[in-house]
């Protein structure tokens, strides 16, 4: 960019000032604006249309019935006990799934943060469960682990005399659950391994040198510095399990019932199985203000983060 | 193979070997019975995958037998069998959904994660915020009216809905992962090259993009992994012409349930580009998780 400019008196230098200093503003924005309008374009028009839909009652199978309801559509919501059953599942699931996955996951970093024989290998095989597509992983797990008949989990219970039992009819709850953790902890771990591994090393080493037993070192020295790893791998895996459809939809589609669906899936199956649009996207609205509420805790911290990064 | 990746932990057997050379044996047996016991925790949670790869090589009566049949014949029958089904076409959907979308992110984010980091204007915060919180608007919230708009104008079971959608999901994503990227480098050399004259383009070019490019490899891999692996936009927005893989497994278990062996197969195939990828990037993974909050 050119700085040049050829001007005689003071009041149209610095007008030329000005104007070049807005040109500036505008040139440092615009790489920023394609994107930027593309997301609004692509997310909020959406979610726009979705609260316009949720104050309708809008039935697929019945054209005639998409009229303004106002807030009736929210009323059926609150009083609906499927509703309120599915919403609870849904924290259980989420909360279930973060916290077994990041005790899980602290374990196995301890494990990996230290010298030994294949590392790499114990690494890469620990972290392969959430590569795996998840439509493949809920697959693996109702067919390969869970068959009552020829599931790997069944023979292994057989070995040490407790029968058969049919997992994902019998506990669906808990059989989604387990197939979660499974997907979720390596997450936690590669977060608390990279906090692990931050560590300052002289810290741990003057510690050791003043006599702090090992577990003194860890509770009072580790700990605390991974408190930040584990907060955001808590809130950030929240974020996602929330979202929890594949498996839901794959390994008991919801069933018995509604007894192991969560929101995602509820207002899945009333949107494309029941066509009802209009209490669909209610709550649709209802799940994002919940989601921002957790969100804004989040990201709060994950602005904590960077800035401390960044100092 | 990834273990330089690791910054090498401090060796505490070593020091303690000099100062105290009274135990050794003792603390060395511990050593390797910790990693006796490290490699068994991961080959229990390696066990379901190992499985479905052993399955995928058996023949259909040793995949669903009750015992499990741990020594069989291997066969390439199953993977012969899906990749003769005519899966190619479901394969070719989800790399042209993935690699355009992926494409599309990177033209995107690169200018505007520039933007937010090395010359940023008043407001960027917000802006940031903005773009992750769009990351945390649960799907089931947008995907009604997005059913009901696609239908209208015509474009449900179309390829490019899914790669607009895909690009919406992974944009955020890569700014912020882009923008940890940029951060790190160090303003003195950008000032240097302004000092010689060298134009924004040019700057940009030779300066820049050179050394934010691992970045952007990690950023790609990272969409990669997240529109593959994608199935409830594919689920519902798509039915014959622009089903994906995850589509293909699906109607594969629910109409062939029972072979347990040619599904395994269809997993593995399913899994392997994002699973390869993944082994690959261990380490920008964790950056990449973290919007770029952990490096």
């Amino acid at each position: 960019m050119s700085t040049t400019v050829n001007t005689s008196t003071s009041a149209t230098r610095s007008a030329a000032a000005a104007q070049h200093a807005r040109k500036d503003v505008w040139l440092r924005r615009a790489p920023l604006l394609p994107a930027l309008i593309f997301t609004i374009i692509a997310t909020q028009i959406p979610f726009l249309i979705t609260i316009w839909y949720s104050l309708r009652s809008w039935n697929l199978l019945n054209p005639d019935s998409d009229v303004f309801v106002g807030f009736r559509n929210y009323i059926g919501i609150f009083t609906d006990s499927t509703f309120r059953q599915v919403a609870m599942n849904s924290v259980l699931y989420t909360l279930g799934c973060v916290l077994l996955a990041m005790l899980l996951g602290i374990g196995l970093a301890l494990l990996l943060d230290r010298k030994f024989i294949g590392q790499g290998v114990v690494r890469t095989m620990l972290i392969t469960p959430f590569l795996i597509m998840p439509v493949v992983s809920a697959i693996l797990w109702s067919i390969s682990m869970f068959n009552p008949s020829y599931g790997l989990v069944n023979w292994i219970i057989g070995l040490v005399g407790i029968s058969p039992i049919a997992w994902t009819s019998q506990f669906p709850f808990l059989s989604v659950l387990i197939a979660l953790v499974w997907q979720w902890t390596p997450f936690m771990m590669l977060l608390v391994l990279a906090g692990l591994q931050s560590q300052p090393k002289d810290v741990l080493e003057a510690a050791q040198m003043d006599g702090a037993s090992a577990l003194h070192t860890f509770f009072y020295i580790t700990i605390p510095h991974l408190r930040r790893y584990i907060e955001l791998g808590v809130l950030l895996g929240a974020i996602y399990v929330v979202n929890t459809f594949d498996q839901i939809y794959l390994m008991t589609a919801g069933g018995p019932g509604t007894q192991s669906a969560n929101l995602p899936y509820y207002i899945y199956q009333r949107a494309f199985l029941g066509f009802d649009i209009g209490q669909a996207a209610a709550m649709g609205v209802v799940v994002v203000i919940a989601t921002i509420v957790i969100a804004t805790v989040a990201l709060r911290l994950i602005f904590k983060s960077f800035m401390s990064t960044e100092q | 193979m990834t273990t330089d990746t690791l910054a090498p932990p401090a060796n505490p057997t070593d020091t303690d070997r000099t100062t105290r050379p009274a135990r050794p044996g003792g603390r060395r047996a511990r050593s390797a019975a910790l990693t006796a016991f490290t490699w068994l925790v991961a080959l229990v949670f390696f066990m379901p995958v190992l499985w479905m790869v052993l399955s995928s090589f058996k023949q259909e009566a040793d995949a669903a037998s009750n015992p499990p049949k741990f020594f069989f014949t291997p066969t390439l029958d199953q993977y012969a069998a899906i990749l003769n089904a005519g899966t190619g076409e479901y394969f070719l959907n989800s790399a042209i959904a993935t690699v355009v979308s992926t494409l599309i992110v990177l033209v995107l984010a690169v200018p505007a994660a520039y933007a937010v980091s090395i010359r940023p204007v008043g407001k960027t915060q917000d802006v940031l915020f903005f773009f992750i919180s769009t990351r945390m608007l649960p799907v089931v919230a947008v995907i009604v009216p997005i059913y009901v708009v696609a239908g209208r104008i015509g474009v449900l079971d179309n390829i490019g809905t899914l790669i607009f959608l895909y690009t919406a999901m992974n944009l955020p994503l890569a700014v912020w992962m882009m923008r940890s990227f940029f951060q790190e480098v160090p303003k003195e050399v950008l000032e240097a090259a302004q000092m010689d004259g060298a134009s924004l383009m040019t700057t940009m070019r030779t300066i820049l993009l050179p050394m934010v490019a691992p970045g952007v490899a990690a950023t790609a891999l990272l969409c990669v992994i997240f529109s593959w692996n994608e199935f409830f936009f594919a689920l519902n927005l798509t039915a014959v012409n622009a089903a994906t893989v995850p589509v293909m497994l699906v109607s594969t278990m629910t109409s062939e349930g029972l072979f347990l062996a040619q599904l395994s197969a269809a997993s593995v195939l399913a899994s392997l580009p994002v699973v390869i990828a993944g082994w690959i990037a261990q380490k920008q993974l964790v950056r990449g998780l973290s919007m770029g909050a952990i490096k």
